[in-house]
């Protein structure tokens, strides 16, 4: 599986929904991603990629996009 | 109710979006003249809902305090069962209808179950919020120079009693709907310098996820928990981290019925007695009853905990009717929660006698959310652990679905649920629900 797929599934996975749902998905723009999902979805990309994210990196974490620039910085490349 | 002239230039709130208002104006803008009518306030942490409860306060219309996030059909219900004169959504709008008449003694009407769209409301008189907010802004030395940031819903008892607490004070409140999970959040509080944040146990079961230990924040000296049992290890890291910073931690304990606070654990004895709820707020007095009804004595021992105190709410409303009722409570609540003194006079909650959980500090009624299944499936229960809720069920292949209706009916995130499927729902001979062989399975 690429780094794609795997980050697609996280979110798949973490909120319920189809892969085609993430494009564009931010925070609160679904009911599944809210302060509660959003802990469980840090958790899942920690775990699926074996990184421990920065405080600043969780809270900046907003969108579907955003998660792969900041997954850059521990080097997770897509 | 609350005499906010008193405190006039001082700045009463200060919203996320750069609103503020000094007491002064807050009062001059919450007093109406209309006729007296029950009035839904439909809410959110923002200017105009605090405004909206401000003015029924202010001026004398009793007011339900509502999540303004619930899909239509969940408020369409509750409006049928209590035909609100009015409704508050950034102003008070008539709404055509006319019910019996309300009790002159009530003040405001907050939600048993926030989260199951359940009817029943708890009663409260202006009394009942003033002394709960006096007791609190008491054994929290609350002042004019405090400024807590809203970190909980207003329509949640816990929530309100933060707001209510610092307004009877002349403090300034900072209000957002964000939430920690957002640097907006963050940016705000330390921008605006609050110095105290509340809190359920989820909140700082995330907030240690967030390396909160580590964050620099000098202003916050304060942070509460209420809203159910955090776990004791999890309460002394905090309390320990709190003294090793100058700050102070309290575990409080209250329920709705009660306003919101019954109980709290004195910060002197915080981190000798950190797995208790510690002591009776200020003007209340706890006490433990046997099965019978007598009252334990002697420490260590478990009973039902009786809380009495001039913040006991009226009693229970499940439709409008019931708003004439009169105090129903005369200052007398039991909990339904088990608990133990000890020796030197500290209580410990040690179980629950009635069937609900705490998600996330939402209580939820597990009889209620098996309601919700049953329109899937008829052959399920539902057991219970804080933050998780358990459905039982004998058939398979209903779990997504179960699932997704929950989440949507209750506003709580899929999460908070699971499906479980066993051959069969253990009943007795007369066919009632065994509940504790359920729970035992949880274990």
């Amino acid at each position: 599986m690429t780094n794609l797929e795997k980050y697609t599934n996280v979110f798949v996975e973490s909120f319920g929904i189809t892969a085609e749902q993430t494009t564009g998905l931010a925070y609160q723009g679904i009911e599944a991603w809210d302060s509660v999902g959003h802990m469980t979805l840090v958790a899942a990309i920690e775990d699926t990629f074996g990184i421990m994210m920065d405080t600043d990196d969780i809270i900046d974490l907003s969108s579907f996009e955003k998660g792969k620039e900041i997954l850059a910085k521990y080097n997770v490349e897509f | 109710m609350f005499d906010l002239l008193k405190y006039g230039d001082r700045t009463a709130v200060i919203t996320d979006k750069g609103e503020r208002l000094t007491y002064a104006e807050l009062d001059a803008m919450t007093r109406i003249d209309v006729p007296r009518g029950l009035v839904f306030c439909l809410c959110s942490n923002t200017l105009q809902s605090f405004v909206g409860y401000l003015t029924c306060l202010q001026s004398n219309l009793p007011v339900v305090m509502l999540d303004g996030s619930k899909p239509k059909d969940v408020i369409d219900a509750l409006v049928e069962a209590y035909n609100p004169e009015y409704i508050w959504d950034g102003e008070l709008k008539p709404t055509g209808l006319k019910g019996e008449s309300v009790s002159e003694e009530l003040a405001m009407c907050l939600t048993t179950s926030g989260s199951t769209g359940s009817p029943k409301f708890v009663r409260l008189s202006a009394q009942n919020i003033l002394s709960n907010a006096e007791s609190i802004a008491e054994y929290l030395h609350i002042d004019e120079n405090e400024r807590p940031v809203t970190t909980l819903p207003m329509y949640y008892s816990y929530g309100l009693s933060v707001i209510n607490s610092h307004l009877i004070k002349g403090a300034s409140i900072l209000l957002t709907d964000g939430t920690y999970a957002q640097r907006e959040f963050w940016n705000f509080m330390r921008e605006q310098k609050a110095t105290s944040m509340a809190g359920v146990p989820y909140t700082y079961e995330i907030l240690k996820r967030l390396r909160f230990f580590r964050m620099e924040l000098p202003d916050l000296k304060v942070m509460t928990q209420a809203g159910g049992k955090l776990n004791k290890d999890i309460a002394k890291e905090y309390i320990e981290f709190a003294a090793e910073k100058g700050k102070k931690f309290y575990v409080m304990y209250g329920q709705t019925e009660a306003t919101a606070r019954m109980s709290y654990l004195p910060w002197e004895s915080a981190l000798e007695k950190y797995a208790s709820i510690g002591v009776a707020i200020p003007g209340g007095k706890f006490s433990i009853i046997d099965t019978e009804g007598k009252e334990i004595t002697e420490p260590e021992k478990d009973g039902e905990l009786i809380y009495e105190g001039k913040n006991v709410s009226l009693g229970y409303a499940e439709c409008r009717a019931d708003l004439a009722k009169s105090d129903e409570n005369k200052g007398v609540l039991k909990t339904g929660d088990v608990a133990r003194r000890d020796a030197d006079g500290f209580y410990y909650i040690t179980g629950r006698l009635k069937r609900f959980v705490k998600i996330w500090g939402n209580r939820c009624n597990l009889d209620a959310t098996e309601q919700i299944v049953k329109s899937i499936t008829t052959n399920c229960a539902c057991a219970g652990v804080d933050d998780k809720i358990t459905v039982f069920v004998t058939e398979d292949g209903l779990s997504e679905q179960i699932i997704s209706l929950l989440s949507e009916k209750t506003g709580l995130n899929s999460r908070a649920f699971e499906v479980r499927v066993i051959d069969a729902i253990p009943k007795n001979d007369s066919g009632k629900v065994q509940y504790a062989a359920l729970q035992q399975l949880l274990k």
